[in-house]
C-alpha cells in the first residue's frame, strides 16, 4: 500500500515541475540533487496526498450536506446524535494512516542524522550578515556575502529594477566549493546571533548557534549551482545573506582547492580574523569523530 | 449536549436592582460581565485594525521585490509586532471579552464569580498596549527580533527591550488572571443541575483553555524574565559561554507556545460547536467524544513543543518523539472535524452569517491542520521551516480559524448583546468577501514557501515575485472586508437597523441553552435567581 | 455596595461588588511601576522616580483594595459560594506562581542535563568542545566554557541553607499550630504562633541576605557566576521575594488577628496565605535538594 503511494506521488511530483516553464510561479518544493532531498520530497508528497485524499472525502461529506440538506429544499433534520461505532472508526483510521506516514519519516530522519563516513569536513560560520567558510583539513577559508550587484540594488528606493540583477539576492562573492559525489559535512556554528545555513535543493537546513556546534551533511549527485538563503531571523539585514554552493567535479574540486593554498592572496587573506584550526589535530579529531 | 429544560423568570427583577452606573464610571469601574466583555470586545476589535495595518505594511513592503516602503529595520519591527498584537491584543482578548458575556449565561450565574479582578484584568491591557505601542517610538525602534524573541538577537535591541518584556509580563498577568476567573467561574457558579457534561461546548472549551493559560503563561513570563536578566544583570541562561544555550530559551518559549496556539483554537471549536448545530437544527453530534477531544487536545499540547525547532540539532530521539507526538493531535482534531460534517449531515441547513462564517472555519481550519500535520514530519519540515510554508499553515489556523471563529461568535450573538439584528445583507457580503480574498492572500502563500521564499523578509528573489503580489492583492482585498465588520457592528450597536432580536434570536434554528431563556439584550445581572437545570 | 444592607441580601445570593476604583488604580500603579523599572534600566534619570510613584501607588491600591474586601468580609456579605470562589482563585493563582517557578527549574535541569555536557563534548556535540571550547571539561557547578564571572565558590548545602530550611520547616509547623488555635478559638495561642511564623519568615530573609553578601563578598558568586550563578540567584531570589511577600501577608493577617477579625470556621484570608506559605516551604525544599543539596 505505502510502495504504491509512494508510487503515485513519485508520479505526481514528477508531473508537477512540467509547469516549470512558468518558473516564477513554481508552486512545489524542488526534487533536489541528493539522496537525502529525493527523499524529503517523496515524504512531502506522499503527506500531501494523503492530506488531499482524506481533505476530499470529508469536503465531499460536508459539500453533499451543504448542498442536500437545505431547510430551503424541505429537509427535515434527523434525530440521532451519537454512533460509538462510527466514532471509534473514525479515531483508529487515522491512527493507522498516521503510523503509516510515521515509519517512511522515522527512516528517513536515521539517514539523515548518520554523519558517519564524511569525505569533506567544512566549518561554516554565520555572521551578521556573511557566512565564513573553513575547509577543516584543507587549511583554505574565506567569507562569504552578498554581491555586489544585488547589494547595489536592495537599497531602499534605490531605482534599480532588481529584475535587471540577475540571481537577485541569491549570488555571493565567494560560493562554496565542493565536489560531487562527496559526503560533505558541514560544521555549523555563528560567531553572533543565530542563522540557519539552507540550500533547498540538498533538502536540509539546520541552525547555527554562537558557542555550539551542529551538524548536517549532504552528497550531491550532480554538478551545478545551487542558491540558499540564511533561513533564521538575524537582524537589520536577515533577507540579505545568500548562500551559493557550487558542486564542481572531483578534478575540478582538486584543482579549485589546489588554486586556493596557492593563492593565499585571494579570498583567503581576508579571513586572517578567523581562528586557523591546526590541520593535523583537526585531521586527528575527524578521525575519532568518524570512528564514533 | 443533552438537552436542558429551565424554568426561569428572569424578567421579574427586584425594585432594588441597579442598573449601570452613569458615565464613564460604567466602564472604569466595572464589575459587571456583560459591561466588561463589551470592553474586551471592542479592545480586541481595536487591536485587529492595528495589527491589520501593521500586516498591511508588510504586504505592501512585499507586493514587489526591492525594497520601496521601509527600511528592513523597521520592517522586522511590523513582523514582531504584528504578531504580538494579533495574538495577545486582538485573538485572546477576543475570547476573553465572549467569555464575559457568554460564560455566566451559559452557565446560569449571576456574574463572573470575581468581579472586581475581572476589570483588573481587562483595564491592565490597554496600559500593556501602551507600553509595548510606545516602542514604535523609542530610540532604535520597537522591537525587532520575532514575535518569538530568540536570543542573542532580541538581546540586540535597544532602549525598546525592558519595555517590550514588561508589556508581556502585563499581558501575561492580564491573561492569568482572566483564565483564573473563567475557571472559577465555570467550577463554582453554575446552576443546579448544570453538570460538567452539560456545559456547553464553548464554556468547556473555554475550561480547558483556561488551565492552559495558567500553565503556560508564567512559563513566558520567567523566559522573558531570563531575557532581561541575560541583558542587564550578566546572567547567562541563553550563552554558551557561561555555561547555557540559546537553544534552551527556545524549549522554554515553545513549551509556552505550542499550548498558546491551541490557546487561541480551542474556544474557537466550542463556538463553531455551539454555531453548527443550531444552524443544522440538529444535535451536535457525539457531545462526549468532542469534549474529550478537546482534553486530548490540550494534553498533548504540552508534549509537543519542540516541533517548532526541528532544525536546532536537537538529540535524534528527541526529534523523533516530538514528531510523533505532534502528529498524533491530528487524531482528536479529526474527531471534532468529523463530528461536525455528522452534525450537518441528514441536518435542515440555513446559512445565516454565523453559519457561513463557521462553514468556513471547518473547510480551513482543516486545510490549516493538514499542513500542519506535513510540518509535523521533521524530516520534511526541514525544507518548511522558517519559510513562508510556515506562515500561510499558521495563518490558516489563525485567520479563517481563530478569527473566522470569532467573527462568527460575534454575529451569531450580537443580536442577543443588542437586542437588535444586524445587517443580514452586509454581514454576508463581508462573509464573502472575507472568505475569498483569505485564499488569495494565504494560499501562495504556500507555494512560495515550498519554492524556498524565507519568512521574515522584507525583499526576495525575483522568482518569487508573482505569487507575492498575488498574495498581497489579497491582503489589501481582506483588510477591506473588514470595514464592513465594523459598519455592521457599529451600526447595530447604535440600533440602526431596526429588526427587535426575540429572546431566541434564531428561532426556528435550535439554539440550545441557558443564555436563549433570557431576554436579548440580557437583564444587567444575568441569572439573579439561578435557573434549574434538569 | 448595593448589595451588601443586609435587608435586601440574604446570603444565598452570591455578593456582586457594584463598582470599583481599585483595578483602575492598580492598572495604573503597574504601568507606572513597570515604565519606572524601563527608565532604570535604560539609565534614564527620572527612573527611580517614576518607579517609586509606581510603587506607592501598588501599595495604595492593595490597601485600599484588600480593605475593601475586609470591610465586607467582616459585614458577612459573602456567602459560602464566594468563600469558594476565593479559595479556588488562591490555588489556581499559586499553581500559576509553581508554573512560573517550573521555568526557572526547567532551566536548571537543562543546564545540567544538557547543556553543560554539551559543551564539555558529550553525545552528538563532539565538535562543540573539539573547535570551540578545547579545554573546557563539564562539571557542577560551573560557570561555563568562559569561565564567566571568575572563580567562585558555592555555598555548602549544609550549613546556612540546612539552618534555613528547618526555619522554614519549623514556620510550617508554627502555622499550622495556629491555624488549629483559630480553629479551636484559641485566640492566645493563635496570635503567639503567628507572630512566631512570621519572625521565622523574616529570620529567613535575614539569613539569606546574609548569605548573599557573603557569596559576593567572600565567595566571588555573583548572578554573573555563568550558568550557575544565574540559576542560583534567580531560583533562590524569586524564592526569597516570596517569602518576603508571605512574611508581610503573615504579618498583615496577624495584625487583623490581633483586631478580632476571623472566625473558627471563617477565615479564608488566613487559609490563602498559610497555602501561600507551604507553596513557599515546598519551593524551599526542592531548592535546598536541587540547588545547594544535589
Ligand atoms: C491556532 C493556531 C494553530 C493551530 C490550531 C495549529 C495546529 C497545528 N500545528 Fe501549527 N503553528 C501555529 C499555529 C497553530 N498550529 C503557529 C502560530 C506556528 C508558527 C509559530 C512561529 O514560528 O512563529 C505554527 C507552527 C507549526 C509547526 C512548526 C513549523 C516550523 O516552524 O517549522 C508545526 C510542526 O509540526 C506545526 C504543526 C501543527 C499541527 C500538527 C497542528 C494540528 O493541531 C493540526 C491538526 C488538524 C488536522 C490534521 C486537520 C483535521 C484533521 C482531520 C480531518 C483528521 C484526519 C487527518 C489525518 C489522519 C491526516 N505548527
Ligand atoms: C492571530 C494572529 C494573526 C492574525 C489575525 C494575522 C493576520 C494577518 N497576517 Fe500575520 N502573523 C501572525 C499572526 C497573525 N496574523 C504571526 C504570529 C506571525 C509571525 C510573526 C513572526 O514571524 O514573528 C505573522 C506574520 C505575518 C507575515 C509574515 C511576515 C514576515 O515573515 O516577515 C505576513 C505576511 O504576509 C502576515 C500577514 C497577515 C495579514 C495580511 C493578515 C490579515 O489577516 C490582517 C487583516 C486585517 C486588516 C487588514 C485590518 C483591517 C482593515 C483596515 C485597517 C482597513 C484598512 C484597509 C485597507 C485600506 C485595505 N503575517
Ligand atoms: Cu543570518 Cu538570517
Ligand atoms: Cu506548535
Amino acid at each position: 500500500m505505502l510502495k504504491i503511494l509512494k508510487y503515485v506521488a513519485a508520479a505526481i511530483a514528477a508531473g508537477l515541475p512540467a509547469g516549470a516553464a512558468f518558473a516564477a510561479w513554481e508552486v512545489n518544493m524542488p526534487v533536489g540533487v541528493t539522496e537525502l532531498s529525493r527523499e524529503i520530497h517523496g515524504l512531502h508528497m506522499l503527506i500531501f496526498w494523503v492530506c488531499v485524499v482524506i481533505a476530499v472525502l470529508v469536503f465531499s461529506v460536508m459539500i453533499y450536506s451543504i448542498v442536500k440538506f437545505r431547510r430551503s429544499k424541505g429537509a427535515v433534520p434527523a434525530t440521532w446524535d451519537h454512533s460509538t461505532k462510527v466514532e471509534v472508526v473514525w479515531t483508529v483510521i487515522p491512527i493507522a494512516i498516521l503510523v503509516g506516514m510515521a515509519v517512511p519519516a522515522a527512516e528517513t530522519l536515521i539517514k539523515i542524522e548518520d554523519m558517519r563516513d564524511s569525505e569533506l569536513t567544512v566549518k561554516v560560520t554565520g555572521y551578521q550578515w556573511q557566512w565564513h567558510y573553513d575547509y577543516l583539513d584543507k587549511g583554505v577559508s574565506f567569507f562569504s556575502r552578498l554581491d555586489r550587484k544585488s547589494d547595489a540594488a536592495r537599497q531602499l528606493r534605490s531605482g534599480i529594477d532588481p529584475r535587471t540583477v540577475e540571481n537577485y539576492l541569491l549570488e555571493v562573492d565567494n560560493r562554496f566549493v565542493v565536489p560531487v559525489d562527496t559526503k560533505v559535512r558541514v560544521l555549523l556554528t555563528s560567531g553572533d546571533v543565530v542563522h540557519a545555513w539552507w540550500v533547498p535543493e540538498f533538502g536540509l537546513k539546520k541552525d547555527a548557534f554562537p558557542g555550539f556546534i551542529t551538524e548536517l551533511w549532504f552528497r550531491a549527485t550532480r554538478t551545478g549551482v545551487f542558491r540558499g538563503q540564511c533561513a533564521e531571523l538575524c537582524g537589520y539585514d536577515h533577507g540579505f545573506m545568500p548562500i551559493v554552493v557550487e558542486v564542481k567535479s572531483k578534478e575540478d574540486f582538486e584543482a579549485w582547492l589546489q588554486e586556493q593554498q596557492a593563492t593565499t592572496g585571494t579570498p583567503a587573506a581576508q579571513t586572517a580574523a578567523a581562528p586557523a584550526t591546526s590541520q593535523l589535530e583537526t585531521d586527528a579529531a575527524l578521525t575519532v569523530a568518524r570512528a564514533e | 449536549m443533552s438537552t436542558v429544560h429551565t424554568h426561569v423568570d428572569t424578567h421579574v427583577h427586584d425594585a432594588h436592582d441597579h442598573g449601570p452606573a452613569k458615565g464613564w464610571r460604567r466602564w472604569v469601574f466595572a464589575t459587571n460581565h456583560k459591561d466588561i466583555g463589551t470592553m474586551y470586545l471592542l479592545f480586541s476589535l481595536a487591536m485587529f485594525f492595528v495589527g491589520g495595518v501593521m500586516a498591511l505594511i508588510i504586504r505592501a513592503e512585499l507586493f514587489q521585490p526591492g525594497l520601496q516602503l521601509v527600511d528592513p529595520m523597521f520592517f522586522n519591527s511590523m513582523t514582531t509586532m504584528h504578531a504580538l498584537v494579533m495574538i495577545f491584543g486582538a485573538v485572546m482578548p477576543a475570547f476573553v471579552g465572549l467569555a464575559n458575556w457568554m460564560i455566566p449565561l451559559q452557565i446560569g450565574a449571576p456574574d463572573m464569580a470575581l468581579p472586581r479582578m475581572n476589570n483588573f484584568s481587562f483595564w491592565i491591557l490597554p496600559f500593556a498596549f501602551t507600553l509595548l505601542l510606545s516602542t514604535l517610538f523609542v530610540e532604535g525602534g520597537a522591537p525587532a527580533s520575532g514575535w518569538t524573541m530568540y536570543p542573542p538577537l532580541s538581546l540586540q535591541t535597544g532602549p525598546a527591550f525592558p519595555m517590550s518584556i514588561f508589556a508581556i509580563h502585563l499581558m501575561g498577568a492580564s491573561s492569568i488572571m482572566g483564565a483564573i476567573n473563567v475557571i472559577v467561574t465555570i467550577m463554582n457558579m453554575r446552576a443546579p443541575g448544570m453538570t460538567l457534561l452539560k456545559m456547553p461546548l464553548f464554556t468547556w472549551g473555554w475550561l480547558i483553555t483556561a488551565y492552559l493559560i495558567i500553565a503556560v503563561m508564567p512559563v513566558l513570563a520567567g523566559a522573558v524574565t531570563m531575557l532581561l536578566t541575560d541583558h542587564f544583570f550578566g546572567t547567562t541562561f541563553f550563552s554558551a559561554a557561561g555555561g547555557g544555550d540559546p537553544v534552551m530559551y527556545q524549549h522554554i518559549f515553545w513549551f509556552f507556545g505550542h499550548p498558546e496556539v491551541y490557546i487561541m483554537i480551542l474556544p474557537a471549536f466550542g463556538v463553531i460547536s455551539e454555531i453548527i448545530p443550531t444552524f443544522s437544527r440538529k444535535r451536535l453530534f457525539g457531545y462526549d467524544a468532542m469534549v474529550y477531544a478537546i482534553a486530548s487536545i490540550a494534553f498533548l499540547s504540552f508534549i509537543v513543543w519542540a516541533h517548532h525547532m526541528f532544525t536546532v540539532g536537537m538529540p535524534l530521539a528527541g526529534q523523533m518523539f516530538f514528531m510523533l507526538a505532534t502528529m498524533l493531535i491530528a487524531v482528536p482534531t479529526g474527531v471534532k472535524v468529523f463530528n461536525w460534517a455528522a452534525t450537518m449531515y441528514k441536518g435542515s441547513l440555513t446559512f445565516e452569517p454565523p453559519m457561513l462564517f463557521a462553514l468556513a472555519f471547518v473547510f480551513l481550519f482543516t486545510i490549516g491542520g493538514f499542513s500542519g500535520l506535513m510540518l509535523a514530519i521533521a524530516p520534511a519540515d526541514f525544507q518548511y521551516h522558517d519559510t513562508y510554508f510556515v506562515v500561510a499553515h499558521f495563518h490558516y489556523v489563525l485567520v479563517p480559524g481563530a478569527v473566522f471563529a470569532i467573527m462568527a461568535a460575534v454575529y451569531f450573538w450580537l443580536p442577543k448583546w443588542t437586542g437588535r439584528m444586524y445587517n443580514m445583507k452586509l454581514a454576508k457580503t463581508h462573509f464573502w468577501l472575507s472568505a475569498i480574498f483569505v485564499n488569495v492572500l494565504f494560499f501562495p502563500q504556500h507555494f512560495l514557501g515550498l519554492a524556498g521564499m524565507p519568512r521574515r523578509i522584507p525583499d526576495y528573489s525575483t522568482q518569487f515575485a508573482d505569487w507575492n503580489m498575488v498574495s498581497s492583492i489579497g491582503a489589501f482585498g481582506f483588510g477591506f472586508a473588514q470595514i464592513l465588520f465594523l459598519i455592521v457592528i457599529l451600526q447595530s450597536i447604535r440600533g440602526r437597523s431596526g429588526v427587535k432580536a426575540t429572546d431566541k434570536v434564531w428561532d426556528d434554528g435550535m439554539p440550545q441553552g441557558l443564555e436563549w431563556t433570557l431576554s436579548s439584550p440580557p437583564p444587567y445581572h444575568s441569572f439573579e435567581v439561578a435557573p434549574e437545570v434538569k | 455596595m448595593a448589595h451588601a444592607d443586609s435587608t435586601h441580601a440574604p446570603t444565598d445570593k452570591y455578593y456582586v461588588p457594584h463598582s470599583s476604583p481599585w483595578p483602575i488604580v492598580g492598572s495604573i500603579a503597574l504601568f507606572t511601576t513597570v515604565m519606572g523599572a524601563s527608565l532604570l534600566l535604560n539609565d534614564a534619570g527620572s527612573g527611580p522616580l517614576v518607579f517609586t510613584l509606581g510603587l506607592v501607588l501598588l501599595a495604595i491600591m492593595f490597601a485600599g483594595w484588600f480593605g475593601d474586601v475586609i470591610k465586607e468580609s467582616e459585614a458577612r456579605v459573602y456567602n459560602q459560594a464566594v468563600d469558594r470562589s476565593f479559595r479556588m482563585g488562591m490555588m489556581w493563582f499559586i499553581f500559576s506562581e509553581v508554573m512560573f517557578f517550573s521555568a526557572f527549574f526547567g532551566a536548571l535541569f537543562y543546564a545540567r542535563q544538557y547543556s553543560v555536557p554539551w559543551l564539555g563534548g558529550e553525545g552528538s556535540k563532539f565538535f562543540t568542545n573539539y573547535l570551540l571550547w578545547r579545554d573546557f571539561e563539564a562539571s557542577w557547578p560551573t560557570n561555563g566554557p568562559a569561565a564567566v564571572g571568575g572563580d567562585f565558590e558555592v555555598i555548602p548545602a549544609f550549613g546556612l541553607p540546612a539552618i534555613n530550611t528547618a526555619i522554614l520547616l519549623t514556620s510550617g509547623v508554627t502555622i499550622t499550630i495556629a491555624h488549629h488555635a483559630l480553629k479551636a478559638g484559641n485566640r492566645m495561642l493563635l496570635n503567639v504562633f503567628l507572630a512566631a511564623t512570621f519572625l521565622l519568615g523574616y529570620l529567613f530573609v535575614y539569613l539569606q541576605a546574609h548569605e548573599y553578601i557573603e557569596a559576593y563578598r567572600e565567595l566571588n558568586l555573583t548572578l554573573g557566576s555563568g550558568i550557575y550563578g544565574s540559576t542560583f540567584f534567580m531560583l533562590t531570589g524569586f524564592h526569597g521575594f516570596h517569602v518576603t511577600v508571605g512574611a508581610i501577608m503573615l504579618t498583615v493577617i496577624w495584625l487583623r488577628c490581633l483586631k478580632g477579625h476571623f472566625t473558627p470556621t471563617n477565615h479564608f484570608a488566613f487559609e490563602a496565605v498559610a497555602w501561600y506559605w507551604h507553596f513557599v516551604d515546598v519551593v524551599w525544599l526542592a531548592l535546598f535538594v536541587f540547588v545547594y543539596w544535589l
